[in-house]
């Protein structure tokens, strides 16, 4: 038997409330797959099972929040009888709190109200009933009928946060959520900055050599070759791919990277690209389009949050020529890549007009040293210069 | 030169086309607050993923395909309704 834990959201959520299962006791589940979708402050997130196996018990209920880490559910192992199964259950008692189905009910642990208070209020029988199926409190439910009587609208009304608790001001939630995150990053990582100017006429007519070829819809974009270029820059320099937790640093051998997106309603958010050093542009932009269109829709998977290993922001054609970007912890560093403009720009002896992007690092002390930072910009500067080789 | 109705109509019909279009990239977009003649990228701040992807949105409502070599005729929603038109009665 596995235990299936809320698994990690990024740095800055804790918690998430539980709004559906995607999957019921008996269905077999695969590694990967959605199981359930968590509402947190900044997005829908579908929750993906890490394990083969088939569903044992679903262990908390649509409505209830839940830490990171909490058991969902019961996972049996792949061949595991359901002998085994009760055997494991009797011998690992989940705590009472986390089984769902005696939290949000459990009718009979509140105490019956006295009958001179009973009398005071007034409540419609069909509000009572309503109330004791959704397991409310009616006594906590204000009435708005005649003589302050509670109706089943009112049971209703009272009923109905727990169901989509998230919803009443994401905005706000979501600047709250970043404001946390980012002021851990500066009360606990210190950052240095670095930059370098790297010119783009070869990725610039390299671009348009590809594009010119194809349809509006298989386009490849310039922030594509930047996201690439940078998960092989960092493939070369360890120390500014992972984590930097409990006091040191883990370095990751794969390269998620998280791409900060910024949405129209405002705030942000940074969901991955998996495995970014070993996928050719093509693939990359294809899940680059994805990934924008699913977070501006806010419905993103559970490993887009966890797994990012560094990130990258891109100001994009319509911002300014630089940016020196707040670690998301717990990573290590950050790359930023300004607005392409063309400049004056020396080579050979000879001045020429080129387009040009100011790329920034921001890393982590703790974890590298200003040294191999620059051999790092160094490194994405070569390899932007060669993009057919990305 | 055949009757204008027919091609008046037709403007319209472009000029819905890309509202729907921008909308559906941008839903804050109030198409009565943009100006005709100043640069549209700044009105609606659209980045270079939301660009490409409303010209994807032209592409497949209009059928039309917009070469990369002329992205910079299409700096104005003027500039756009001229080229969209120019491309369609072309092929027509």
């Amino acid at each position: 038997m596995r235990e299936f834990k809320l698994p990690s959201l990024g740095a800055d959520m804790d918690e998430g409330t539980l709004l559906e299962w995607r999957v019921g006791p008996g269905d077999v589940v695969k590694r990967g797959q959605v199981v359930a979708v968590v509402e947190t402050t900044k997005a829908a997130i579908e929750v993906e099972c890490w394990d083969n196996g088939t569903v044992d018990r679903l262990v908390v209920e649509p409505g209830t929040t839940i830490p990171v880490g909490t058991v969902i559910a019961l996972l049996r192992e792949p061949g595991e009888t359901e002998e085994q199964a009760a055997h494991w259950r009797s011998e690992h008692p989940i705590s009472a709190p986390a089984l769902a189905p005696a939290a949000p009910r459990a009718p009979a642990a509140v105490p019956e109200p006295r009958a001179e208070e009973r009398a005071r209020r007034r409540v419609s029988p069909a509000a009572r009933r309503q109330a004791e199926e959704k397991g409310i409190d009616i006594e906590t439910v204000v009435g708005t009928g005649p003589h302050g009587a509670v109706t089943v609208e009112d049971v209703e009304r009272a009923a109905a946060p727990a169901a989509r608790p998230a919803a009443p001001d994401r905005a706000t939630e979501m600047r709250r959520t970043i404001a946390a995150a980012m002021a851990r990053s500066k009360r606990e990582i210190p950052h240095y900055y670095l930059a370098t100017e790297i010119p783009l006429a070869a990725a610039t007519r390299w671009l348009a050599t590809v594009n010119e070829q194809r349809p509006v819809t298989e386009r490849l974009l310039m922030a594509v070759l930047f996201i690439k270029a940078t998960a092989r820059a960092l493939a070369k320099f360890p120390e500014l791919n992972g984590f930097y937790r409990d006091g040191r640093f883990e370095p990751s051998p794969a390269v998620h990277v998280g791409v900060a997106i910024s949405l129209r309603q405002g705030g942000l958010i940074a969901p991955a690209l998996l495995d970014v050093n070993v996928k050719p542009p093509d693939q990359l932009m294809h899940e680059l389009a994805d990934l924008v269109k699913r977070a501006r829709a806010l419905s993103l998977k559970s490993s887009e949050f966890s797994l990012p290993t560094v990130t990258v922001t891109n100001l994009g054609d319509q911002g300014v020529e630089s940016v020196y970007g707040v670690i998301y912890p717990p990573q290590v560093a950050l790359i930023g890549f300004g607005k392409m403009t063309e400049r004056a720009w020396v080579e050979d002896g000879s001045i020429q007009i080129a387009p040009v992007v100011t790329a920034s690092l921001s890393a982590d002390h703790r974890a590298s040293d200003g040294h191999r930072g620059g051999l790092f910009l160094n490194e994405l500067k070569a390899l932007l210069q060669q993009p057919e080789r990305l | 030169m055949i009757a204008s109705d027919g091609d008046a109509m037709d403007e319209q019909a472009i000029r819905d086309v890309i509202f729907r279009t921008l909308r559906a990239i941008a839903p804050e977009v109030d198409p009565a607050a943009l100006v005709q003649d100043q640069p549209l990228r700044d009105q609606v701040d659209l980045d270079s993923m939301d660009w490409l992807n409303f010209l994807v949105g032209l592409h497949q409502a209009l059928k039309v395909d917009i070469p990369e070599s002329d992205y910079q005729k299409l700096y104005t929603l003027d500039h756009l309704m001229a080229y969209l038109r120019d491309r369609l009665s072309s092929r027509a």
